[in-house]
C-alpha cells in the first residue's frame, strides 16, 4: 500500500510569507493532519480563497483550485455535489469569510461535506492590513486608524448556531492543531477549524500583538478554543442523492407531441383574449384553447400577464390561432374578447376599446352592460348547474362557449385536449358540457 | 407532428438531452421555469439540481461542478446575470465549460420583471472584467431554444468556455405550435479528457488558439486551476511572456473560430434593396414583415443573427452588401445597431426599430418605422 508523507512539495519551500506570519505554520499542521489521515491525494480537492493564505496552493500536491474572493465554499460545494467521494477543504482568510459569510452560513446549514480552515490573522494581510469582520474591537488597522468600532463576527458560534457537525478554535501555539483539523477532515459532514495566528506585517506591529495579547483577547472576547461542536447528521451531497434516489431511472418528461385529429376551416390570423381574475384558472384556459387549435391542424401561441401576486388581481391571456404559423405572438387588438370577472373587466379596459363591428366580446353577463362596438355575447354562468359555484372553471367553459358560437373548430378537440392534460380532465370534461346554456344573449 | 412547448421546456429538454447532469440556479422571473424543470427532472438521469443562496453560489457551484467532470448549466436573468459577472470572469479565465441561460428582461435593476426585453445584448459581450470574448446564441422561437441549447453544450465543451443562450422573457413563457421535426439531434459528444495513461500538464496547448484538455478532479490526473493568471502548469504566472501567452490564447480561441461559431439566418431576395435584421423575439415579427411586403409585390430581405457573440461579421456583411438600407429591430434602444453600423458602408443608410415598454414589435411597426414599403 502506498503511504503518503507529505501533501506538500518540501523542495519548493520556503514559504513566501512574511517571517512569522502563521499561515506556514497552519499549512503544516494540515499536511500533518493528511498524513495522519493517509487520505490518496488525488480524492482531495482544496480550494483556497484568495488572499495571502492563498499562496499555500503551490505547495500542495494534491488538487487544488483558486477562484475569487469569498466564494471559494461554493466551489466546494460545486466539487462535492458533484462527486461526493471526494474530501473537500476551503482554506480561507478572516476577509473571505467576511465577502463569502452567507456561503459559509449556508454550506453550515445544508452540512455540506466541506473542511473549511480558518487562517484567522484578524486583518487583510494581503492588500495591507485593513479591518476585517474578525478584527476585534480598538484594533487598530489600516481602516480603523480612528480606532475600531465594530463588534467582531464569532465565526464558530454563527456557523455551530447554524448546522456545523464540527466546529473547532484554537491559535497556532495549540500542539494539538493537526489533531483538531484531522477530526474536522474525519467528518462527513460540514466542519470548520477557527485557527487564530498572526499577520507580522500588519495587525502584530499595529497593534502590540503577542501570543499573551492573542490569549487575553480570546478570553476577554469569551471566544473558547477547543473543539465547539461535534455532532455527526447527514452530510448534504449523500443525502441528497439519497432523497432522490427513488427517481433514479424513471422517464424524463418526453415530447408531448399533439396529432392533429380535427379540421379548422380558419383562414386567417384570429387573436382571442382572455380577461379574468387571478386564481380563476385562467391560462389553463387560454393553454387548453391553445392546445385544442393545434389539435385542430392550427398553429398557435398563448401568452399570458398577471400581476406579481398570483392568487389576486386580473390574470389575462392571449391566444393567436392561424392556419399559418404564428411568428408574431403580440396581440394589438383581439377579434375575440372574453371577459370574466369584475378584476377582468378592469384589465381589458383598453382593449375594449379597439373593438370593431367585426369583432366579439363575449362577456360575463354579471358585468353587462359594457360599452363597445363588437358584438356582444353575454355568458351566463347562472346556467351552468353546480359549476355556477365553481368559478375556476368558468374560463374553460367560456373557451367553450366560444367555439360554440364561432366553430373555430370542433369542440372535441378541445375535449381531446382536456383529456391529455390529466389534471381535473373530469371537471373540465364536465364543465365544458355545462356550457351548453351559457351564452344567454348574442347582439 | 406538432408540440404545444414553451421555450423553458425546450431549453430544459435540450439541457437533459445534451448530457447535462447539473444545475443550480436561484429564482428569478423569468427564469425560474427552467430551475423547476431541471429539479423535476435532473434526478431521473443521476444528475444533481440545486437551489443556491444567491446567484454568486449558482455559478460558484456550477464551475466547481463542472471542474469535477459535470456538464452544467444555470439560468438566470438580469438582475442574476449582475451577480454572475465576476465568477464569469473565472470561468473564462480558468476554461470551464458552462451554459447560461439569460432569460432577459425589461430595463435595468429590478425593471419590469414579468415584461420582455432585450437590454442585456451588450452586457452579455462585456459583462465580465478584461474583455475576453464568450459566446452569445439568440433563440429566435421555442424550437431554437431545444437546438440551441444542445449547440451551445456541444460549443462549451469545444471552446472550454461559459456560453449564453440569451432568450427572453417572452420566448421562455410563451407556449407556442412547433413542428417536431424541426428539433435537431446533432449529438453533444462525451467531454474530451486527458488519457489516464499519460501526463497531464492542465493548461499545455500547441498553438494560441488550441484548447487544453480537461481532466476533471477526482480523475487521474493532479488538477490545479486558477482565477489568477498561471502558465501551462496551473501554477502563478507572472513573467510578462507568461501573462501575454494566457491573454492572447483566450481571446484567440474563440476570435479564430468566428466561422465554425457563426450562426445566420439569411431570407435574402435578390434585388431588394432593404435588409431587416434582427434576434430574438422579434425576429419572428421581420418573417411576418417580411411576408407581408412580399405579399404586396414588394422586395425586402431578411436576416436572423443567431450567433450575437462573436459578431457573425462575414454573414453580416455578404447579407447587406447590395442593400441601400439597413432596418435593425430589437427589444432596446439599439444595441446590436452598433455592430452592423460598424460593418455597413458610408452609403448605407442602418435605422432602428426599437422598443422598450415591455411589448412586442409588431410587423406593423417594423414596416412604418423601418420606413419599408
Ligand atoms: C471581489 C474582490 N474584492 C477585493 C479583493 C482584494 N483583496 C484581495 S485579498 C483581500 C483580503 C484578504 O484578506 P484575508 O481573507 O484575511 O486573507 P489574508 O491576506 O489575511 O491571508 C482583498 C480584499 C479581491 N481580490 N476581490
Ligand atoms: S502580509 Fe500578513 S498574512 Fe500576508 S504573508 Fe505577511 S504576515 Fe502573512
Ligand atoms: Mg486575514
Amino acid at each position: 500500500m502506498t503511504r503518503w508523507t507529505s501533501y506538500i512539495d518540501e523542495s519548493r519551500k520556503p514559504y513566501p510569507f512574511c517571517p512569522g506570519c502563521g499561515h506556514g505554520l497552519i499549512l503544516d499542521q494540515i499536511n500533518a493532519a493528511l498524513v495522519k489521515l493517509q487520505i490518496d491525494p488525488r480524492t482531495i480537492v482544496v480550494v483556497l480563497d484568495i488572499g495571502c493564505v492563498s499562496l499555500c496552493r503551490e505547495f500542495l500536491t494534491t488538487n487544488w483550485m483558486l477562484g475569487l474572493h469569498g466564494r471559494s465554499v461554493t466551489y466546494a460545494s460545486g466539487i462535492k455535489l458533484a462527486n461526493p467521494n471526494l474530501k473537500v477543504f476551503v482554506l480561507t482568510g478572516d476577509g473571505g469569510v467576511g465577502i463569502g459569510g452567507n456561503h459559509v452560513i449556508n454550506a453550515a446549514r445544508r452540512n455540506m461535506g466541506i473542511t473549511v480552515v480558518l487562517f484567522n490573522n484578524l486583518n487583510f494581510g494581503m492588500t495591507g492590513g485593513e479591518h476585517s469582520v474578525t478584527t476585534p474591537p480598538d484594533s487598530i488597522t489600516s481602516t480603523t486608524e480612528y480606532g475600531h468600532l465594530e463588534q467582531p463576527l464569532d465565526v464558530c458560534a454563527t456557523v455551530a448556531a447554524n448546522g456545523a457537525s464540527y466546529v473547532a478554535r484554537t491559535t497556532t501555539f495549540d500542539e494539538n492543531l493537526s489533531d483538531l483539523i484531522a477530526a474536522g477532515i474525519a467528518n462527513e459532514g460540514f466542519s470548520l477549524v477557527d485557527v487564530w495566528e498572526f499577520c507580522t506585517a500588519y495587525y502584530v506591529p499595529n497593534n502590540r500583538y503577542g501570543r499573551r495579547q492573542m490569549e487575553a483577547m480570546l478570553e476577554r472576547l469569551e471566544f473558547r478554543t477547543g473543539v465547539l461542536r461535534s455532532s455527526p447528521r447527514p452530510e448534504y451531497s449523500r443525502a441528497y442523492r439519497q432523497a432522490v434516489a427513488g427517481e433514479a431511472g424513471r422517464p424524463t418528461r418526453p415530447p408531448q407531441p399533439i396529432e392533429a385529429r380535427y379540421t379548422s376551416r380558419l383562414s386567417r390570423r384570429v387573436a382571442c383574449v382572455i380577461s379574468g381574475a387571478a386564481g380563476k384558472k385562467i391560462n389553463t384556459a387560454a393553454a387548453l384553447l391553445g392546445r385544442a387549435a393545434v389539435g385542430a391542424g392550427l398553429w398557435a401561441t398563448q401568452r399570458s400577464d398577471y400581476p406579481v401576486t398570483v392568487k389576486t388581481g386580473y390574470s389575462i391571456s392571449e391566444v393567436v390561432l392561424s392556419p399559418e404559423r404564428v411568428c408574431y405572438s403580440g396581440v394589438t387588438k383581439p377579434d375575440l374578447l372574453v371577459v370574466l370577472f369584475p378584476e377582468g373587466l378592469a384589465r381589458a379596459r383598453p382593449h375594449l376599446d379597439t373593438l370593431t363591428p367585426a369583432d366579439t366580446l363575449y362577456l360575463d353577463s354579471r358585468l353587462a352592460p359594457v360599452q363597445t362596438a363588437a358584438r356582444q355575447v353575454l355568458l351566463d354562468f347562472g346556467q351552468t348547474g353546480a359549476f355556477v359555484r365553481k368559478q375556476e372553471y368558468w374560463a374553460t367553459m367560456a373557451v367553450a362557449a366560444v367555439l360554440r358560437d364561432r366553430h373555430l373548430f370542433p369542440l372535441e378537440a378541445l375535449e381531446d385536449a382536456i383529456r391529455n392534460q390529466s389534471s381535473y380532465a373530469e371537471e373540465n370534461l364536465a364543465a365544458v358540457a355545462a356550457s351548453e346554456g351559457l351564452i344567454k344573449s348574442s347582439t | 407532428m406538432r408540440e404545444f412547448i414553451t421555450g423553458a421546456e425546450a431549453i430544459g429538454r435540450a439541457a437533459l438531452d445534451a448530457g447535462c447532469d447539473f444545475f443550480a440556479g436561484y429564482p428569478i422571473t423569468p427564469a425560474t421555469p427552467i430551475l423547476l424543470y431541471m429539479v423535476k427532472e435532473l434526478p431521473k438521469v443521476g444528475g444533481v439540481a440545486f437551489q443556491a443562496e444567491d446567484e454568486l453560489a449558482s455559478i460558484g457551484m456550477c464551475i466547481g461542478a463542472a471542474l469535477s467532470g459535470a456538464r452544467v448549466l444555470t439560468a438566470t436573468s438580469g438582475p442574476g446575470l449582475s451577480l454572475y459577472s465576476e465568477n464569469i470572469g473565472l470561468a473564462i479565465m480558468a476554461e470551464v465549460p458552462m451554459v447560461i441561460v439569460d432569460c432577459q428582461r425589461l430595463g435595468p435593476a429590478t425593471g419590469a420583471a414579468t415584461t420582455t426585453g432585450e437590454g442585456d445584448v451588450q452586457f452579455l459581450r462585456w459583462g465580465t472584467s478584461g474583455g475576453y470574448p464568450v459566446i452569445v446564441l439568440a433563440p429566435a422561437d421555442a424550437v431554437d431554444c431545444y437546438n440551441l441549447t444542445r449547440r451551445a453544450f456541444y460549443l462549451s465543451e469545444r471552446f472550454r468556455l461559459p456560453v449564453f443562450v440569451a432568450t427572453d422573457k417572452e420566448t421562455v413563457a410563451t407556449l407556442s405550435a412547433v413542428e417536431m421535426d424541426r428539433y435537431l439531434h446533432e449529438p453533444v459528444p462525451k467531454r474530451n479528457v486527458a488519457p489516464a495513461d499519460a501526463d497531464h500538464v492542465p493548461y499545455r496547448i500547441g498553438h494560441p488558439a488550441e484548447v487544453p484538455v480537461m481532466s476533471p478532479f477526482g480523475g487521474p490526473h493532479l488538477v490545479r486551476v486558477s482565477g489568477a493568471s498561471y502558465n501551462e502548469r496551473g501554477s502563478r504566472a507572472w513573467r510578462p511572456a507568461e501573462l501575454d501567452r494566457l491573454n492572447r490564447h483566450l481571446a484567440a480561441k474563440v476570435d479564430q473560430a468566428e466561422d465554425e461559431i457563426a450562426l445566420v439566418r439569411a431570407d435574402l431576395q435578390p434585388g431588394a434593396r432593404t435588409v431587416v435584421i434582427s434576434y430574438g423575439i422579434s425576429s419572428g415579427s421581420v418573417a411576418e414583415a417580411v411576408r407581408l411586403v412580399r405579399r404586396e409585390g414588394g422586395e425586402v430581405s431578411g436576416l436572423t443573427v443567431i450567433s450575437l457573440w462573436p459578431v457573425p461579421e462575414q454573414a453580416i456583411r455578404d447579407a447587406i452588401r447590395d442593400a441601400d438600407r439597413v432596418v435593425v429591430v430589437e427589444m432596446n434602444l439599439g444595441q446590436y445597431r452598433r455592430e452592423i453600423e460598424r460593418l455597413a458602408t458610408d452609403r448605407q443608410q442602418v435605422v432602428g426599430v426599437n422598443r422598450v415598454d415591455g411589448e412586442l414589435i409588431s410587423p406593423d411597426q417594423i414596416l412604418a418605422e423601418g420606413g419599408i414599403l
